[in-house]
């Protein structure tokens, strides 16, 4: 998992923009720039236009301006098939009227390959995702999993340097999900290959991905590796889309130090870090994580700013403990607290002191 | 297992060894009966309400398509008019050997006399020599001729016996002497101005045995003229036929023999039995040969022979251009022989349309399934606007565009594609049929393919590009055998439909471009050789069927889809 990126543009997004009817962007500015190697995801709402970037990398969707580069050469004008990239399709796109290994063996025939070559790697490849005794099958034969194992094999069979996913594991349930990812990861980081992968879940962003850009509008928000992108984002939106987490409205009354004062909109103050603000008098929204979230004052630095809060709710999901506060007027509040022997329940209407480390709230753009 | 049935048999049979029969049994419900049983009691109800729902369609189908349809196929065998028509006829010539070369003997031909007779009264020889003229020409007018000229043969004894005595030339004396003396009383009493019905003739008990053949063409008359002319019988005079009956009877007879029989007329019976001997007597054989000598033709006989049966399978033979000759079955003359050349024209014909079908209908519906949905709907209604225009129209219009003068070979002509004296004839051939039904038949073709290929998604088509096929392997690999049950589901359409087209073909095919239905239809409403329609027909729809089965067997009926 802690890779290190080799930057060095093997798949490049040039100022791309695309449009569909001339009128508004599906994709604005992109500029993007994968490394080899690298696992990258783009994570995003529907219609953020991730897919779209996706196809114009394929080659099934032209850039309406700006320059898809692989491997260092322009690729605007060459058509799909000559890309040699692999693909992994949503809803799978295994051939029905075929069987499994004519499926596995189609790239390598259209690629004239010879007869017991073909064999040889239809037969490596399905042994990859452990369906090596169904080559003979039909992919109606197969459940959703198995059909996603035999998808990834063919996108894998003919040994691109290059293979993108489609939201390859929308269609499975949570468990082969969970499990699917794990196992593309692996197969990913064995062959070494590169893998753009598109989603808008963000746990799968998350676990698999070296990188994740976060879509929305057609703009990237927020580039960056999954820890980073989660506890420290960029924006509002990433704040907001990437995990669970705790919003306040408030303004900034003053900056000292690398820590933000604001005053939330009920009066009461916090600290902040400044991610988004600049200045005093600038509104912001200030995001904290609900794990972030101290009961423990002494834990807090000398002079850190609290705040009252009542219990609205406790819900025990086992390993945690989720309880509903109501702060400063959000009555949405969230905490969760580990389920540990020494851990507090607190009861509904009971009221608490919280706090924070200054660096865990972040004043975002409001 | 074995607990389910312990608890079953513990409730309702008492004994061990009811137990161990079920143990082996069908599974039994709840009270003891078996289950499918019950099963089948409880869904009997649901399947009474579901054929309610279907009843009236089903009866209408049965009433209006399926009994109209065995009706006709029945009459491609049927073949009852010739020994219905000729019932003595037929007997007899069932023991005459064709082989033999020469025509049959006297009593046929005196049994042909009497059938023919009692035809031409009825007015059915015309009707039976239309139906052997089928078989073979020029029986018709012989039937027709014969028909005219039998009367003149029976009246020579008619004549002879009138000239004997008074007593024969009147009705009423006929009627005495032949009816039961109740009917006489009943038709004195019978006033023919009322509203009353004539009473129905009844020969006289015992006169059968004195007179048998007189008896028999007698009550046949009086029937006749009572059921089927409503005449009043008391007015008539007999048929001439009656009279050569008596003459036979009366020739065979001892004179004796009338004397036990007490009524009006025994007297002039018997005087008429002495006197027959002196009688100048009919040689039918001569008679008919005077009237026309092909009833010395071998064949004509040959023909009535072998179409004697009830039931024939000469339709079958004719629509597939043979007959029964004399050895079995035969093929027809060279020049006689129209209809295996009009079956598989047909064929060939449906299956150029069928193809053409596919080769113009495939894009159309490509471009249909794959463009955004307000184009597709625009084109979809291009494609269904022949259906809203008569096919009358449609096919009309093809006459006024193909004909000599007609718009394409004017275009062609104005861009000098073809010289003005070389125009291409486009109409009342082969070309004309293909042109024309190949639109029509259009839609058959797009609608079915465009409703599987609507189902096909673009994504194969991109995951076989990503997978580095061209865009020509790409569509012939992956999409084409995807579009296959479309491609089926037309042709069989498109192909069933066009081996039955009619009218059409009628209209701009010409002479070389006529199918096979256009013959049923002249047999049907023109020659009115119905069995003859109905066995092409039969055929037709046998060939239908078995290609049909072919293509189950080779495709698969699973893999035509006109939808989903």
């Amino acid at each position: 998992m802690s890779k290190t990126v080799t930057d060095d543009g093997f798949v490049v997004f040039d100022r791309v923009q695309k449009s569909y009817d001339g009128e508004t962007l599906v994709v604005k500015d992109l500029n993007l720039s994968i490394g080899k190697g690298e696992f990258l995801t783009m994570l995003g709402p529907s219609g953020s236009g991730k897919t779209t970037c996706l196809m114009m990398l394929a080659g099934f969707e032209t850039a309406t301006h700006g320059d898809i580069l692989l491997d260092g050469k322009p690729i605007n004008n060459i058509s799909p098939h000559k890309r040699g990239i692999g693909m992994v399709f949503q809803n799978y796109a295994l051939f029905p009227h075929m069987t499994i290994a004519e499926n596995l063996a189609f790239p390598l025939e259209v690629r004239k390959m010879s007869k017991s070559d073909r064999e040889a790697k239809v037969a490596r490849a399905l042994d990859m995702v452990q369906m090596g005794s169904f080559g003979g099958r039909r992919p109606a034969q197969l459940s959703g999993g198995q059909q996603q194992r035999v998808a990834l094999s063919r996108a894998l069979v003919f040994e691109p340097d290059l293979v993108l996913m489609d939201e390859p594991l929308g269609a499975l349930d949570k468990q082969l999900r969970e499990h699917m990812q794990f196992e593309i990861k692996h197969i990913a980081d064995n062959l070494g290959i590169t893998v753009v992968y598109v989603t808008h879940d963000q746990t799968e962003a998350l676990t698999m991905s070296d990188r994740v850009a976060v879509f929305e509008d057609g703009r990237i928000q927020q580039l960056a590796p999954p820890d980073q992108l989660y506890e420290e984002p960029q924006n509002s939106f990433v704040a907001q889309f990437i995990g669970e987490n705790n919003t306040l409205q408030g303004v900034v009354k003053e900056i000292n130090k690398g820590i933000a004062l604001v005053q939330l909109d009920d009066g009461s103050l916090i600290d902040a870090k400044p991610v988004n603000v600049s200045k005093p008098g600038e509104r912001t929204q200030v995001s904290i994580r609900p794990e972030r979230v101290e009961f423990d004052m002494s834990r807090l630095n000398e002079g850190a700013h609290t705040l009252k809060a009542e219990v609205l709710e406790f819900i025990y999901m086992g390993d945690i403990f989720r309880t509903r506060l109501r702060v400063a007027g959000n009555d949405n509040f969230i905490v969760k607290t580990r389920n540990a022997p020494d851990q507090v329940r607190l009861q509904p209407g009971q009221t608490v002191e919280i706090g924070w480390q200054a660096e865990d709230c972040r004043a975002l753009d409001a | 297992m074995s607990d389910v049935n312990d608890a079953t048999t513990a409730k309702t049979a008492p004994t061990p060894d009811d137990g161990l029969k079920i143990a082996d049994g069908p599974v039994l419900a709840a009270d003891g009966t078996p289950l499918k049983k019950s099963l089948s009691r409880a869904l009997r109800v649901q399947k009474l309400r579901a054929l309610a729902l279907v009843a009236p369609l089903l009866i209408f189908v049965l009433v209006t398509f399926i009994a109209p349809i065995a009706d006709m196929l029945f009459r491609s065998v049927e073949n009852e008019i010739v020994s219905e028509t000729l019932p003595r006829t037929t007997d007899l010539l069932a023991d005459w050997d064709a082989e033999s070369g020469t025509p049959p003997g006297a009593p046929v031909f005196k049994a042909l006399f009497k059938d023919i007779f009692e035809a031409q009264e009825a007015k059915l020889h015309t009707r039976l020599g239309s139906r052997l003229n089928y078989e073979l020409t020029g029986v018709s007018s012989l039937f027709r001729k014969s028909g005219r000229k039998v009367e003149d043969m029976a009246e020579v004894y008619q004549d002879q016996f009138e000239k004997l005595d008074r007593f024969w030339k009147k009705g009423e004396n006929w009627n005495t002497l032949m009816g039961s003396d109740a009917w006489n009383a009943d038709m004195a009493g019978w006033d023919p101005k009322s509203d009353d019905k004539q009473p129905k003739f009844e020969l006289r008990d015992g006169i059968d045995v004195f007179l048998p053949a007189t008896s028999e063409s007698f009550a046949n008359y009086a029937k006749f003229t009572q059921v089927e002319d409503e005449d009043n019988l008391a007015k008539k005079d007999p048929w001439a036929l009656v009279y050569s009956s008596l003459y036979d009877d009366l020739q065979r007879a001892e004179p004796v023999t009338f004397a036990g029989l007490k009524v009006a007329g025994a007297a002039e019976l018997s005087e008429a039995a002495s006197a027959v001997a002196d009688f100048e007597t009919v040689n039918f054989a001569e008679a008919f040969t005077k009237i026309d000598k092909d009833w010395q033709d071998v064949e004509v006989w040959r023909t009535i022979q072998a179409y004697s049966p009830r039931y024939t399978n000469g339709y079958f033979l004719n629509a597939i251009d043979m007959q029964k000759g004399a050895d079995g079955p035969e093929m027809r003359p060279e020049n006689q022989q129209i209809y295996l050349t009009l079956f598989w024209r047909t064929m060939v014909m449906s299956i150029v349309i069928t193809v053409s079908c596919i080769l113009l209908g495939y894009p159309v519906a490509w471009l249909l399934a794959n463009l955004p949905a307000r184009t597709a709907n625009l084109l979809m209604i291009l494609v269904l606007l022949p259906f809203w225009t008569s096919l009358l129209v449609r096919t009309s219009a093809w006459k006024v565009m193909l004909q000599h003068q007609g718009v394409v070979n004017e275009t062609l002509v104005w861009l000098g594609i073809v010289a003005t004296d070389d125009r291409l004839a486009l109409i009342n051939n082969q070309t004309g049929t293909i042109i024309a039904m190949t639109h029509i038949l259009l839609p058959f073709m797009i609608l079915p393919l465009y409703s599987v290929m609507a189902t096909v998604p673009q994504t194969y088509l991109r995951a076989a590009k990503s997978l580095g096929a061209t865009n020509w392997t790409a569509f012939w690999r992956v999409y084409f055998p995807q579009s296959v049950p479309g491609i089926g589901a037309g042709s069989i359409l498109v192909f069933i439909l066009s081996i039955g087209y009619y009218i059409t073909p009628e209209i701009v095919g010409g002479t070389s471009g006529t199918f096979i239905s256009n013959r049923i239809a002249y047999h049907i409403s023109s020659s009115l050789n119905w069995g003859l329609g109905a066995a092409l027909g039969a055929i037709l729809l046998a060939a239908v069927l078995l290609l049909y089965y072919a293509y189950d067997k080779i495709v698969g009926i699973d893999n035509v889809k006109l939808g989903g």
